[in-house]
This record gives C-alpha cells, structure tokens and sequence, in this order.
C-alpha cells in the first residue's frame, strides 16, 4: 500500500546509541569548515564558513553542491570543524573521571578495585599499581571538566593519550565496549557541524539576518580554534596557547550544554542565555518532551462545546463550517464510481474536496479542475470528501486525565459554530458550559474507524474502569425527573404522557390504568428490558425492585439509578443501556418541565418559632462550650488519651459545634417537611446537601482553617476588638447566622478566611497531582495484560501472576456472582 | 481458562490504574484525621500518596499498632506494656540545665514528674546514672568528673574537673537532655483501645525492630505500623506489598474516593516485583527502566543519552513511549496481534 495514509511498512527496529569517532565523523562530512563567517556582503554564502552550500540549502533558489537538490528536496548534510587540540566533552567527564580514577597512571591498566567501580573516587585508590607496581597518585576532577593528576593538570591531550593506551581487555572491566567504544572519542577533536536546516537563520523585517545560537556559537568555536592554530604555528608563549586552549575548551562545552554547573552561560547580544544542544532537548519544551512524546496532527477542530440533549450521548454535534472544512478519504472502487463521480460533481456540502491520483498527486477539485477530474476518475483514486452524518470521530477535552477524556463519538453536523454535546456525557470529559473548548479528530484510515468504533465509542464507555461504576449517567434535573416518574404516585394524563414519551423518542403509549392515567413507571418501563430484575439500595432509603422489567418498588433516584444502569449494561450491553439512559433522561427532563421545580428564598424560609428553636441549639452550645472552657482554666478536664490538655479542649468544642449542627440539621428538616424542593433533591442525590439548607437557613457553623478553630492574628486573639484570651466560639470562628439572614462582620471574616483556603489548597492540589500521575504513567506505562493473564513489563518480566488475583476487569468486577449474568450476553462473552 | 468478564488480553492495565489513582488526585483534600485516639493528625490524601509512592524512609506522621500475644490480653497488661514503651527522655521528667562557667550540670527533678510518670522509679534511674558516672570515670585515665552532689528526691548536681575542655562538658549536656530513662527510642504517645475484644495498643512512632526485640508480651507477627521501609525490613517484600496496598487503599477509602483495588495492587506490586521496594519517580522504577528513549523523554534527558553513548547501548523499542517517539504500532491492545490478510487467489477462470 503505497497511499499516504498508510504508516510505511519500513519500521524502524532498534536504535543505537554512540559516540561519533573521527572515522564516522569524517565519512559524514561534507566539507570542513574552517572560516567563522556565515554570508558575504551580497548575501551569498561564504565557501567553508558555516553556511556553506555543501551543507545544504534552505533558501529557495540555490542549489545544494552535495546533492544537487533545492530547499524543498536537500535534506540537509553535516560539515565538521577539526580542532587543533582535543578538548573535553562536558557530558563525559564523568566517564573520564571514572576510567582516569580506576586505571593506573603508569601503564595504563586497570586498577581492578570494585569498590572504585561503584564509586569512583581517589581515595579508594590503592598505594600501588597491582600491575606496574609504581606508587598511584591522586586524581582531581575538577567540575565540569578540569582533571589533575597529583594537582598538576592533566591536558586534554594526556588524558587522550592515556585513555587510547588502556589495553582492550581492560576496557572491557571498566564496563565499555571497546567494539563499539574508543574511550578517546570521550575529547572531542573533530566536531560535527549540523546541517543548516538544524540552524536556520531568521530574515527579520528590516532585511538584517539573524543567525541561530548554534551557528553562533559554531563561530565562536572556529574564531578562537584558527586563532589557536595560527598562535601555535608562530611559536607563541605557553602561556597564550594555554589561554586560548581553555577558552576552545569553554566553547565546546557550552555548544553541548550551556547550563553547566560553575560555567557561566554564553550570552547573546542582548544578555539572553544561547539554547545549545542539550537545551533543544531538555525539559518540557525540549524536543523530547515537546515534539517526539507529543506530536501536532491534522484533521482535527476545536471549538466551544454547548449543550444538546436531543442528541445521543455519543454523538457530537459538529458545526457546518466545521464539517465542510474537514476531510474523510473516500477510496474509489468498482462498486462506488458512481457515488464518487457525484461527490466531484457536486458544487455543494456535501462534496470532495481533493482528488487523488493514483500516483499519488494531489488535485484540488475547484470550478475548473472538476470537469478534468470527473473524466479521468476511476478506480484506485482516493477523494476526500467533507465529513457527513454518521461518520466517527474522535472528541477529547483536557487535560486529558484518564482514558475516557477521549472517546469516539458520531458525527451530526448542525447549523450553529459550536460543537453540542448530550449534557449526559459531561462527566467523564469533566466538561462544563462555561466557555470549555473541545478537541475533535477527525479518522483517516479504515482501521482506525473500526477500532474507534468497537472501543472508543462513548456508549462501550458507561461504566468506568477505575471501579466499575456507571460514569455515563444523569445528573441534578434529570435524577430529580426520574425520581419523580418512578414514584408510584405519579399519574399522568394521555397529552402528558404523549409529550413525556415522545420526548424520548417512543411512539407506543403503556397500557392506562382505569382511571384512564398513565402511571410515571409504566413509562419508565417502556425502556426497561422484559426479563431484567434488580433490587438495589436507594439513597432516600429503602429498596428499589424491578421485578421482569416492572418497577415494583421504591423509586429510582440518584443511588438505585446507578445500579440499574450498571446491571443493564452488564447484562444488556450497551445498545440497550444507551437507550435506557438516553431516553429516561429525556423522559425525566420533560416530566419535569411539566412539573415544575424550583427553588428560591421561600424554600430556606423559617419562621419566628423555628428560629427561636435555633438559636436555643445554639445558646446550648455556648453553654456547654463554657464549660469546658471553665473546666480547662481550672483543670478539671479530663485529659484524652494521647492527647494534651488543650487538644482535649478543642476536639471537645469541635464535637459540640458539629452536634449543634447536626441538631439544627434535624430542626429544619422536620421544619421543612417533604415538600420542599431543596430538601427533595438533597435526599435523592440529584444536588445540594443537607448541609447547605443547615448554612442557608440555620447557621453556617464553625469555620475551620488548617484542621483547626482560627487561632492566629493579634496577641492572644484572633480579630482585634475580641477580648484577649477568650476561647468562646465566637471569638474562634463560629458563625451564628445563616447566609439568609446574613453574617456579622467578624463572621463574614472568618468565613473568608476559609474559603481563601480552600482556593490556596485547590490550586496548590492541581499541580502536585499532576505531577503525581506523570510519574505514575511513566511507572506504569509499560504494564501489559499477557494472553495467560499474567501482567508483564516491557522487558517481559512478570509483575503479576494473574492480573489482579482472578484476571478480573475492574469494569465489570463490583459483580461476584456469574450467575447473576444473563444468557442474553453469551455472544459477547466466550465460555472455554 | 477464559471466563466471563475477565480482563481482555492486551489491556493496557498499568495506564489504566495510574490513570486511576491519578485522576481523582485533584479531588483529594488535604484534610488530617484524628488516629484512634492518638492526638497527631495523620497526614491523609495526596500528601499521604505521594509520601507512599515515593517511597519515604520515613513518614511524616509515623505509628505502630501493636496486638499482644494471647496469654497478654488484658487491660492491666495492656496499658503497663503501653507505659514500657513510651519512650521518655530525662528532659522529660527532670530540669537539665548547664553552667559551663562553674564547670556543672544540674539535673533537678520536675515537681510534677511524679504525677505524669508514676510508674518510673525516679531515685533509682538517678541512681544508675550516678553508677553510670562513677563507672565510666574508673575505666579512664584522667578523671572526667570531680564530684556528684546527689539527693534522690531533688536531682543530682555534677561538678566536672578543670582538665577536661568545655566541649565534653556540653556534649555531656546534651547526651544527658535526650538519655532515655523509659521505652524505646522514637515511641510515644502511646494509647490503649479495645477492638473486638483485644486490646490494641497504639502510638507515634515506628520502631518496631526494637519492640519486637524488646517487649515480649506483643505479637509481632501481628503488629503494623505505617512505615513500609519497615515492613519491608523486618517482613519482608510480600509484606511490603501488601503494606503498600493497604496504606494507599485506606487512603482513598477515607478519602470516599472509589479506587477498585485491582489498581491499587497493580501499583503495589509494580513498587516491589524488583524484589525491593522502589518509588515510582526518576530514582525508582522509572529510572530502572531498560529504555534510553523512555528515561530520556521522562527527567534527566542529557544523563541518559550521554551514559547510552558511553556504552554504546541500544534501544530495542519494547515499550510505550519509545514506540510513539519512533512512531511506531503499540506492542499493546489490537497492536498485540499481528494479522495478515492474504487474499485468495483468483482462479484463472475470473478476472
């Protein structure tokens, strides 16, 4: 397969790492570069400087001398520079550090101390040289690159020396391969130059050029390395040599790395660092991190996500500019010539946009081209053709956490310049309304589609593998909706029950009872497969129970729902779960649209009486918090186990704020009755707390900072109208009133206080959480299932015997019993 | 055998579990919980995790938890074995102050010592201190210590000679602050609960070793403390792993957070299949890894790429992230399996 949307079938097998030796660098080299300039005063590029035409040619219109190519075709070739004397390359000092510390001075061998071959250091030196015999001396390395033998330098030159004599069997004990490694190619005396493509240098507007850093500092490197040679063939004073010797030294070492430590950076004009090679690599944005772990794409879009429930939660809806912008290859076959003559033909969406030869060229359908086209086209053309309904795509929204921050989702192009998603599949993206933007990729090969399908796809995705509990599933509004229709109580009549049922999609009314009412579960259980049964825990308390596809009893809220949902899609599989969730939560949305529900100041209203009872919880509590105080000032607290006499105080007071607390819970709930919306959606998990209508309508409580009452601020008080040394709740963070009646300055500070801390925590909590997952992933990454079950690592080396004890997928895993499984699913599922 | 629902072959397992103790990272609190009865807060959530996955020597807020054999369970014996093995300094019940200028170190016992440590003998750890004193001086040249001033309700009083330089006397000192009269090194606080009919003991610390040395009346085989290196230590690695599981299990549980605890145990045993136990960071597991590119593109680009040169080593793209830098099929999921389509041969008939 020759198309280009096909990964070539030349694989890259292995990669070799190693350290160029004179031999490779001069057969990679195109010219030796010997003069520090880049371009003459015409603009023209000088012959051996560091844009020479043997290098190869980025700008349009020259020709490269080593391949004959233009700046489109010349890949690029290497030069070198020949240093006049060797220098050190910083990244290997260590190394000669290493081989210096364990071979002798004298006759070159190795020292053979495995201790110095753990740690290599001059102490652990022995007196004599087990083989010439001569006394050792002391080995100085001096970071980054300065070594001396008994503080007397060693020159670049000698260690190369030494280095070269270390007998071949000897290399091999230090631990190199001397087949592949000359341990001399650790100094550097021929330097490869890289080709210009890896240093472009920029135009900028005014006409001036800017070189690269590389290039920069290449010319640095071959100014003092000619002044060095010519220094030398004059005979100059040692001393001069040396100078210019170690300013060679420092040039190289900085065109490596020029973040080493104790170097100062080599600086551009303007002061800013030079990015030599080991920046291009390191770090984030370094081209490891940036372009080779990651990589850009195209076919792909991005736009604002908003909201759609008429769609199916795996759909997406894509915007018409989108959709005409982006692409899906359309190979040509004898079965489909004529849809793909059409799909030229046309002038309007949706048509191709390119046609491809089956040479490969490229053709542009426009007015003038199509008629061209239209007659050459046959078989083995691929077009590309705008994407439609029904293709599948891949959607993703970051930071993408776990797997299913992407899934395949299928296409439905709609008027509008947003992408719409069902509000259902918000969770697992984590997505909201509020200006998210999402990633859409659009697929290019038949494999991937496939794939996408069978994997990706968002309805495979209901229950998360983290534990195995439906992800995919209502929310707020569509749990209370559900709620509602479940209970038994709830009638509706025929143009209720139409526009609830029609609303889901559903065209076949349940049986009224005899009242000529539709009851809300008989709805309901127009999705619910015949022959499922589940009894699962409601949160509102008590059982649900479907008996053969009947909800006997109990409701559906926010707990049972998941368990359905669950059980359906294990028994069921997806079709019908989708179906399940999908349409119940239209139902619920439009039931409640006719019911109606709200709430507003009213719902966190309480009168004089219950008011009164509040505050008589809460004078209580001063009462009983004095107490202890009393108790504490004279000593008579019992002291808690483990704990210092004032811990024992504050967890007491503690314990006395959370009782009020839950004692003004019991107030208002009783106060408020069943009726109320607030209290409704709170008890069935669809949103809101008890504890919100405590804070709303009671009091906001204790505000807590670092685990503790606030104690920090003036002397012995927190605020500084408090008296000094009171212990009371008040003067220590407790609120009285609630956010209806409005809090008290002090109060309100306090209540600042905590809430400035939780937001310090959030944002502290995302980055080291971050960070975590990278290291784990990277840990973990590489952890495979076998075929025997057995989970392994890379290198096949076994981590598990049987992934997690029973080979278990956690999926599906909060289900023990097998025989709670249906017969239904035994296609999809092998007995061997 | 294949049964139903199992793990599909090929399933990226160890994404997927640092995927899922990963993403709920972000809803962890940072909130600190009482310990059964003992008054430090433990550090819990992320803080907790990252402490676990990085494989500290010690934790933040170390504690042991300590079964006693069966013929030991009782209260009385209980609380003596919890009283044995607090650890208290002299400081603890006694004033230890310096005079370099009169060449002394006075020792004076607090006056509520009695009240919170009744149960050590005060006079006699004076006492052998004194013996100690006299003891050490014999088996040395010079003498160290003019004279002692004892008094077995109030303290003693120790006069040092003039030969011996300021610098002993203060080394004394401090030798004297921390010098343990009671229990074992590193425990504290230690408290007495009642768990199904047992009486457990638990404290601040995590020198088991000692205890297990020392203290003859617990079950060591029993005892935990929360600090895997010492697990590992004296348990060994399968213990280890099971520490790792639970302490990160009991973690998220507090948390609400609901992890399955396959991921949790993949992560356990990804800690510790090396036969010790490893962090997950640079200097652990991710640095061991057998791959040039994978350490390169994680941390400490230039090290790897220059330490692979010097060696001349090769990267045989077995793993993850290698493959994508190479662009490269996954060896994982469908890229498992290799298929071949070899289409039929057309017979001579058709065409």
């Amino acid at each position: 397969m020759s198309n280009h949307y096909y990964p070539s079938e030349e694989e890259i097998k292995r990669i070799e790492f190693l350290i160029p030796s004179k031999e490779l660098i001069l057969k990679l080299s195109k010219a030796k570069i010997t003069v520090p300039d880049t371009y003459d005063e015409s603009g023209y590029p000088v012959e051996g400087g560091l844009m020479d035409l043997r290098l190869g040619v980025v700008d349009p219109g020259l020709k490269c001398k080593t391949c004959g190519g233009n700046h489109k075709t010349c890949p690029g070739h290497f030069g070198h520079i020949e240093l006049v004397k060797p220098v050190v390359h910083p990244h290997f000092a260590k190394h000669i550090n290493f081989v210096l510390v364990n071979t002798c001075e004298h006759c070159h061998r190795d020292l053979g101390v495995p201790a110095l071959k753990k740690k290599a250091t001059t102490k652990g030196r022995p007196e004599k040289c087990p083989h010439c015999g001569k006394p050792l001396g002391k080995i100085k390395w001096e970071k980054p690159y300065k070594f001396f033998l008994n503080n007397d330098e060693l020159t670049p030159e000698q260690i190369r020396d030494w280095l070269k004599d270390i007998p071949e069997e000897d290399v091999k004990a230090l631990g190199y391969n001397p087949l592949k490694v000359k341990l001399e190619d650790f100094l550097i005396t021929y330097l490869l130059v890289p080709p210009v493509r890896i240093r472009p240098s920029i135009t900028l507007e005014s006409g001036e050029k800017s070189e690269d850093d590389l290039t920069h500092k290449l010319v640095e490197i071959i100014r003092v390395n000619e002044k060095l040679r010519t220094n030398i063939d004059a005979g100059a004073p040692q001393l001069i040599i040396e100078d210019l010797w170690s300013l060679l030294q420092y040039h190289v070492a900085t065109y490596f790395d020029n973040e080493l430590p104790n170097v100062p950076p080599a600086r551009h004009r303007s002061g800013r660092p030079l990015k030599t090679l080991a920046q291009r690599l390191k770090g984030k944005e370094g081209r490891f991190r940036y372009n080779l772990s990651g990589k850009r794409v195209n076919f792909s879009a991005r736009t604002v996500i908003s909201p759609d429930p008429t769609l199916d939660f795996n759909e997406v809806g894509v915007p018409r500019r989108i959709a005409e912008e982006q692409t899906v290859p359309f190979p040509v076959t004898e079965f489909n010539l004529e849809q793909a003559k059409e799909l030229v033909a046309r002038t309007e969406y949706p048509r191709a946009l390119y046609a491809i030869k089956p040479n490969g060229l490229r053709l542009k359908v426009t007015e003038r081209s199509r008629e061209r086209i239209l007659e050459q086209l046959g078989v083995g053309w691929i077009l590309e053709r705008q994407l439609k309904d029904g293709d599948v795509v891949l959607f993703n929204r970051q930071p993408s956490l776990h797997r299913i921050s992407m899934m395949a989702h299928y296409v439905r192009v709609l008027p509008g310049k947003t992408f719409r998603i069902n509000p259902i599949v918000t969770p697992p993206y984590n997505a909201d309304f509020d200006g998210d933007e999402m990633n859409l990729h659009v697929l290019q090969t038949e494999e991937s589609r496939v794939e996408a399908m069978e994997i990706m796809d968002a309805k495979k995705h209901v229950l998360s593998a983290r534990h195995g509990r439906a992800i995919i599933k209502h929310s707020e509004d569509a749990v209370t909706g559900v709620y509602f229709l479940s209970r038994q109580d709830t009638l509706l009549t025929k143009e209720e029950a139409i526009r609830v049922i029609s609303n889901a999609g559903l065209k076949e009314l349940p049986e009224p009872n005899k009242d000529g009412l539709y009851t809300g579960r008989s709805l309901l259980e127009l999705l619910i497969p015949e022959n499922f049964s589940v009894e699962a825990n409601t949160k509102i308390g008590g059982k649900l129970k479907i008996k053969k596809g009947k909800i006997v009893d109990g409701v559906i809220d926010g707990k049972s729902l998941d368990d359905v949902i669950r059980l359906m899609f294990v028994k069921y599989g997806e079709e019908i779960t989708q179906k399940f969730i999908d349409g119940s939560f239209r139902m619920g949305i439009e039931y409640l649209t006719l019911q109606g529900i709200t709430v507003s100041y009213r719902n966190y209203y309480v009168d004089e009486k219950v008011r009164k009872e509040i505050r008589k919880v809460l004078e209580e509590m001063d009462k009983e918090i004095a107490n202890y105080i009393l108790q504490y000032k004279n000593k008579t607290l019992p002291r808690a186990p483990g704990m210092t006499l004032k811990q024992t105080l504050e967890s007491k007071i503690l314990e006395a704020t959370t009782k009020a607390r839950n004692r003004i819970g019991e107030i208002l709930e009783k106060a408020f009755g069943e009726d109320n919306s607030s209290i409704i959606m709170a008890k069935i998990g669809s949103r809101g707390s008890l504890l919100n209508v405590i804070q709303m309508s009671g009091a906001v409580g204790q505000q807590v900072i670092r685990n503790k009452r606030p104690w920090r601020g003036y002397y012995k008080r927190v605020l500084p109208f408090f008296e000094r040394g009171k212990l009371t709740a008040r003067e220590r963070g407790f609120v009285y009133h609630s956010f209806t009646e409005g809090l008290e300055v002090d109060e309100f500070y306090f209540h600042a206080m905590a809430g400035r801390e939780s937001i310090v925590n959030t944002a502290i909590r995302t980055s080291r959480s971050g960070y975590m997952q990278r290291r784990l992933i990277n840990a973990l990454q590489d952890f495979v299932v076998r075929d025997d079950y057995s989970v392994r690592d890379a290198a096949s080396k076994l981590v598990q015997f049987v992934y997690g004890g029973d080979a278990k997928d956690p999926t599906f895993a909060t289900y023990k019993e097998e025989k709670e499984f249906d017969d239904s699913r035994k296609d999809d599922i092998d007995t061997v | 055998m294949k049964k139903k629902l199992n793990i599909t072959p090929g399933e990226a397992v160890g994404i997927v579990a640092a995927q899922s103790l990963g993403e709920p990272g972000t809803q962890m609190t940072m909130r600190t919980f009482h310990y059964a009865g003992v008054a430090e807060h433990v550090p819990t959530g992320l803080p907790r995790i990252i402490e676990i996955v990085d494989r500290k020597s010690k934790p933040k807020k170390p504690l042991v938890v300590l079964r006693l054999k069966p013929e030991y369970n009782n209260k009385e014996t209980a609380e003596k074995v919890a009283q044995r093995i607090e650890f208290v300094a002299l400081e603890d019940i006694a004033y230890v102050k310096l005079n370099l200028a009169k060449r002394k170190i006075i020792i004076r016992i607090r006056p509520d010592a009695k009240d919170y440590y009744h149960y050590i003998d005060i006079p006699k750890v004076l006492e052998q201190l004194k013996k100690q004193l006299e003891k050490e001086d014999k088996r040395r040249k010079a003498k160290e210590v003019d004279h002692v001033v004892y008094d077995p309700e109030k303290g003693i009083i120790i006069y040092f000679t003039e030969e011996i330089p300021y610098r002993t006397i203060y080394r004394r000192y401090m030798k004297y602050k921390t010098m343990a009269v009671n229990g074992i090194p590193g425990i504290s606080m230690a408290v007495v609960t009642e768990e199904n009919g047992e009486y457990v003991i638990k404290a601040k610390g995590d020198n088991l070793k000692d205890v297990a040395r020392k203290v003859k009346e617990v079950d060591i085989t029993r005892s935990y403390t929360n600090n895997i290196m010492v697990i590992y230590e004296l348990f060994g690695i399968e213990a280890a792993r099971n520490a790792i599981l639970k302490e990160i299990k009991d973690t998220l549980d507090l948390q609400g957070l609901d992890v399955d605890v396959r991921h949790v145990g993949l992560l356990a045993d990804a800690m510790t299949y090396h036969g010790k136990v490893m962090g997950i960071g640079r200097t652990g597991l991710a640095g061991s890894k057998p791959s040039v590119l994978a350490k390169a593109a994680y941390e400490e680009t230039i090290k790897h790429l220059a330490a692979a040169a010097a060696k001349g080593e090769y990267d045989n793209l077995k793993g993850v992230t290698e493959n994508i830098i190479a662009g490269k099929i996954l060896r994982l999921g469908t890229g498992m399996v290799i298929l071949k389509y070899v289409p039929p041969k057309k017979s001579k008939g058709e065409k």
